[in-house]
């Protein structure tokens, strides 16, 4: 029933975006109403998609077995927070995800831009669904990918989701990843559009910018959350390791990082249309590339993936992406001519041109990195692979010069900069870095690690500088307007949303770099085997090993242990633990079985601002082991039994040989035996406590690890603050003509001169001949707007109010 | 100096830095790298290189060994030689028999010795269709 009625729904999802595509494509010469007609086509394709999903989760809720992405991923058992999860566990499941939100990204930009962009719509509309039907008709057409693939009989009972995968974070961190990658594909779709129709101008950029902010902040937040992830859980204790899959994650989000600073460039000053068109592309077709990765196998990564189906399918849609939009963009090169040239080396146009060069670099050097497999077969006939000192080698470097210009850029104003200003900004920043460095260098051991000193110093720069920006831009206001500064601080902020947001991510990354360069540059990480009431110390740290802890459940058993840590005043306890998983979709098994399923770890963490202190236990149970299969011999022995065996043993057979005989019987036989199981799994794992067997344990002391994650939450608070509509752009979305944003934007830029004026970073000989040229672009604007220059001279000075 | 000769001077600039990174890529790549062998390949060759073997542990063989772990690792496809591996330090925890593991280290006298940290397991069935979880 739900197979028949979701599948239905999906062919017309499927059809419905296909149909959106033609009536787009009809409509580009100007019939308006096939283009309206296609908008609404995708809003119901949104709907269609939108039950489709509801369907699976409402199986997955029911234990629909009959649906074989729940029998394959869930099962009774399974605790229904994950029950929800286990959707995008399954590749059919993730593959549906991937469409929805893309059909809800589409319909978004396309209600956004229903006034706008009458040229480019149609394009982008027939991009959006294009794609939208690529993934719908793999689900369809591909084979053995379609979700409402369903199961005749029904089964009783699902295999389970795997214990790995039951994690809080995976509610979250899978979606926010697509939903990232998927988000990508509406600037993508505008500038093929803008490409088509030569409407090259910054009109698209503006339409479609804050999709491609919220894409960048979603991908990051996934990626953030992947590392916490393994942080915490694998009992490895590393939160980063060049997998080619985390690195396919990385590869968009840095690109993505470089075209949302290089855009600006194009909005304000026309330039760099070439490039922030390659970025798109580039960018989308990697989102591409990280979803085709994680299905295809064809790299060795500790994310193993079964199915080769849609691998070759979103090989083919990447190639036709990357071959097209090169062929449309050298076709548009002409078209593409910068409107301006840069003024001066020292504006901040020139920091974001380093910046993107320092990011695709970044980019290059992982993507060679992560394919080095497929070159080096391609050129010796041998797989090598490169390991993390090999990343290492490229990415600090890089990472520590990014840092820097996270620190430079907001210094400085656009289009030019006096050296006299330019030093008055500089002075503070660089006098905190030197500090910061000198004091490293001799009050603790930095300067044996001088790639984690530099990047240490440079951070403070950054910190500082934006310090000073804050403090400066809030002091402006308050003299402008006058209040307290809190008040000036939280004004500022709402009223250039934009800015301000930009620089509170820069403050989130710089001390997320610093985090990182800590826990990786001055981490202590030992291997101890400790014996209950044993003790070690690690960097100054006392652990005992106070007692064992054991415990049995009807799905696992788990060993752990208490930890006594003395930290200096300090002490706590640290209870880590691992579990032993029995194999999951086995009805019944032998105790022992609990040993073959998966195994997962508890890691018992400290974490303080200054270090984490995180454990992780091998617990030796080889004695348990032992007695395991003792009792399941005695079992076998026991229902195999004779007429000589005790009565229970003989009750206990003929229920067996009753359930064998009418499977009707075989739920309450198995409860009976799981109860018998768990009743001696308990015993058998108490012995465990007396055994007084050593364990090893994993010691990690940590320096500010947990600034990776305060930075990671900064940074998603400013591109919350960038992304949230100010009242003005509520208005502009609501109606706007192309014309209004672009007055907008000119007199936004007029503020933001203002402001650096009145904040000191444009001297005053700077903002006169910034001011003058600002204006005169204004009523450049205004003059297109068939109007009297002269009124539009008066407007242009009312409409740039003070800051 | 007139801006055309500007512009040309910063494009040469940032185009020679860009050739210089990707010389330093391929250069460093092709040395740094380890070559990946499955086990037959390394039992058939000469000892003591390092490799990044890429095997199936053989279900059952793992035995611990004070510190240490001593298990057998067979060819992905299974079948063939099976290869005695030694390893010390801890392992991941997705780590069993039957599962697909990467560990760098080198043949010696017949037992492929692991280095510490390096071993890493394939996280289970993320998006297989079949049941072999």
């Amino acid at each position: 029933m739900t197979a028949s009625f979701g599948s239905a729904a999906l062919a017309l999802a499927f059809a419905a975006l296909v149909g959106a595509v033609a009536l787009a494509l009809r409509g580009r010469n100007g019939d308006e109403r096939r283009v309206v007609a296609a908008r609404r086509v995708v809003y119901g394709a949104c709907a269609l998609l939108t039950l489709c999903v509801v369907l699976i989760e409402i199986s997955f809720a029911r234990d629909d077995f009959s649906l074989n992405i729940v029998q394959q991923h869930s099962s009774i058992e399974t605790p229904s927070f994950y029950k929800l999860a286990a959707m995008w566990s399954s590749q059919e499941g993730s593959l549906l995800l991937w469409a929805w939100v893309l059909s809800i990204a589409s319909s978004l930009a396309l209600y956004t831009t229903r006034n706008r962009l009458r040229e480019v719509v149609p394009y982008a509309t027939a991009v959006m669904a294009g794609v939208g039907a690529f993934f719908t008709g793999l689900m369809l057409f591909a084979g053995g990918v379609n979700p409402f693939a369903s199961l005749d009989p029904a089964p009783a009972d699902g295999i389970g989701l795997n214990p790995l995968l039951q994690h809080p974070s995976m509610m979250i961190h899978p979606p926010m990843l697509y939903s990232g990658y998927v988000a990508f594909t509406i600037p993508f779709a505008f500038a093929i559009g803008a490409l088509v129709t030569r409407r090259l101008d910054a009109a698209w950029i503006r339409a479609t910018r804050r999709f491609a902010l919220i894409a960048w902040a979603l991908l990051g937040f996934g990626l953030l959350l992947g590392a916490r992830w393994s942080y915490t859980e694998l009992g490895w204790g590393g939160y980063w390791a060049w997998d080619p899959v985390e690195n396919a994650a990385l590869m968009p989000w840095l690109i993505g990082t470089a075209f949302l600073h290089s855009i600006m460039v194009q909005e304000k000053r026309g330039m760099l249309k070439v490039w922030n068109a390659c970025l798109i592309v580039a960018t989308f077709s990697l989102a591409l590339l990280g979803t085709f990765l994680v299905r295809s196998g064809v790299l060795q990564s500790i994310h193993a993936f079964g199915d080769n189906t849609v691998g070759p399918y979103i090989l083919g849609l990447i190639a036709v992406v990357v071959l097209g939009s090169t062929a449309l963009i050298v076709s548009r090169l002409d078209d593409l001519r910068s409107e301006k040239r840069i003024d001066s080396l020292v504006s901040r146009e020139s920091v974001f041109l380093v910046n993107n060069f320092l990011l695709v670099a970044l980019c290059a050097a992982i993507f060679w990195g992560t394919f080095f497999p497929l070159i080096s077969e391609l050129f010796t006939g041998e797989k090598s692979s490169l390991a993390a000192p090999w990343f290492d080698r490229y990415t600090t470097p890089l990472a520590i010069l990014l840092v820097l210009f996270t620190g430079i850029g907001p210094l400085l104003a656009w289009r030019r900069v006096s050296w006299a200003s330019a030093r008055r900004v500089f002075r503070a920043p660089t006098i905190a870095a030197v500090a910061v460095g000198v004091a490293l260098a001799l009050l603790t051991d930095a300067a044996s690690k001088p790639w984690a000193l530099a990047l240490f110093v440079f951070a403070a720069f950054a910190l500082v500088g934006i310090g000073q920006e804050f403090w400066r831009g809030a002091a402006a206001r308050r003299s402008l307007r006058g209040g307290s500064l809190p008040a000036a601080l939280v004004g500022l902020v709402s009223a250039n949303r934009r800015r301000y947001g930009g620089y509170v991510v820069h403050v989130g990354v710089a001390v997320l770099l610093i985090g990182i360069a800590a826990s990786s540059s001055f981490q202590t990480n030992r291997d101890v085997e400790l014996r209950p009431g044993e003790s070690a110390t690690i960097d100054g740290r006392t652990v005992t090993y106070v007692r064992p802890t054991a415990a049995a459940d009807p799905d696992k058993i788990t060993f752990g242990a208490v930890l006594a840590v003395r930290d200096g005043g300090k002490r706590y306890v640290l209870r880590p633990s691992q579990r032993f998983y029995r194999p999951t979709g086995v009805p019944i098994g032998t105790i022992g079985s609990n040993f073959e399923g998966e195994q997962t770890s508890e890691v018992g963490l400290w974490a303080g601002f200054g270090s984490d202190f995180w454990t992780a236990v091998r617990p030796d149970v080889t004695a348990v082991k032992r007695r395991v299969r003792a009792a399941d011999r005695g079992f076998r022995a026991c229902v195999s039994g004779g007429p000589g065996a005790p009565p229970q043993c003989r009750a206990l057979a003929a229920m067996m040989r009753a359930a064998a005989a009418n499977p009707a019987l075989m739920p309450a036989a198995s409860q009976q035996i799981g109860a018998l199981q768990l009743a001696t799994a308990t015993r058998i794992a108490r012995t465990y406590l007396g055994d007084d067997a050593s364990a090893t344990f994993r010691v990690i002391v940590n320096p500010l690890v947990t600034w990776i994650w305060i930075g990671g939450l900064i940074a998603l608070v400013g591109a919350l603050i960038a992304i949230w509509p100010t009242r003005r752009t509520r208005r502009g979305l609501a109606a706007d003509t192309e014309l209004e944003a672009l007055k907008e934007a000119k007199y936004r830029e007029i503020r933001d001169a203002e402001l650096d004026h009145a904040a000191g970073k444009l001297s005053d000989e700077d903002f006169a001949l910034l001011d003058a040229e600002l204006r005169r672009e204004a009523v450049e604007i205004l003059d297109r707007d068939n109007g009297s220059a002269n009124g539009h001279r008066e407007e242009a000075d009312r409409s740039a109010e003070p800051v | 100096m007139d801006p055309q000769r500007k512009r040309k001077i910063r494009l040469v600039v940032a185009l020679s830095v860009a050739v210089f990174l990707a010389v330093a890529l391929i250069y460093t790549s092709f040395s740094a790298s380890t070559e990946a062998k499955e086990p037959s390949q390394i039992l058939s060759s000469a000892p003591g290189t390092t490799y990044d073997m890429t095997g199936k542990v053989v279900p059952g063989s793992i035995r611990h060994d004070g510190e240490g772990l001593r298990f057998r690792v067979e060819d992905r496809e299974g079948g063939g030689e099976t290869m005695a591996v030694a390893y010390a330090g801890t392992v991941p925890d997705p780590f069993r028999g039957g599962r697909e593991i990467v560990l760098t280290g080198a043949l010696a006298h017949g037992v492929f010795v692991g280095e510490r940290d390096t071993l890493v397991t394939k996280c289970p069935s993320k998006f297989t269709t079949s049941n072999d979880s």
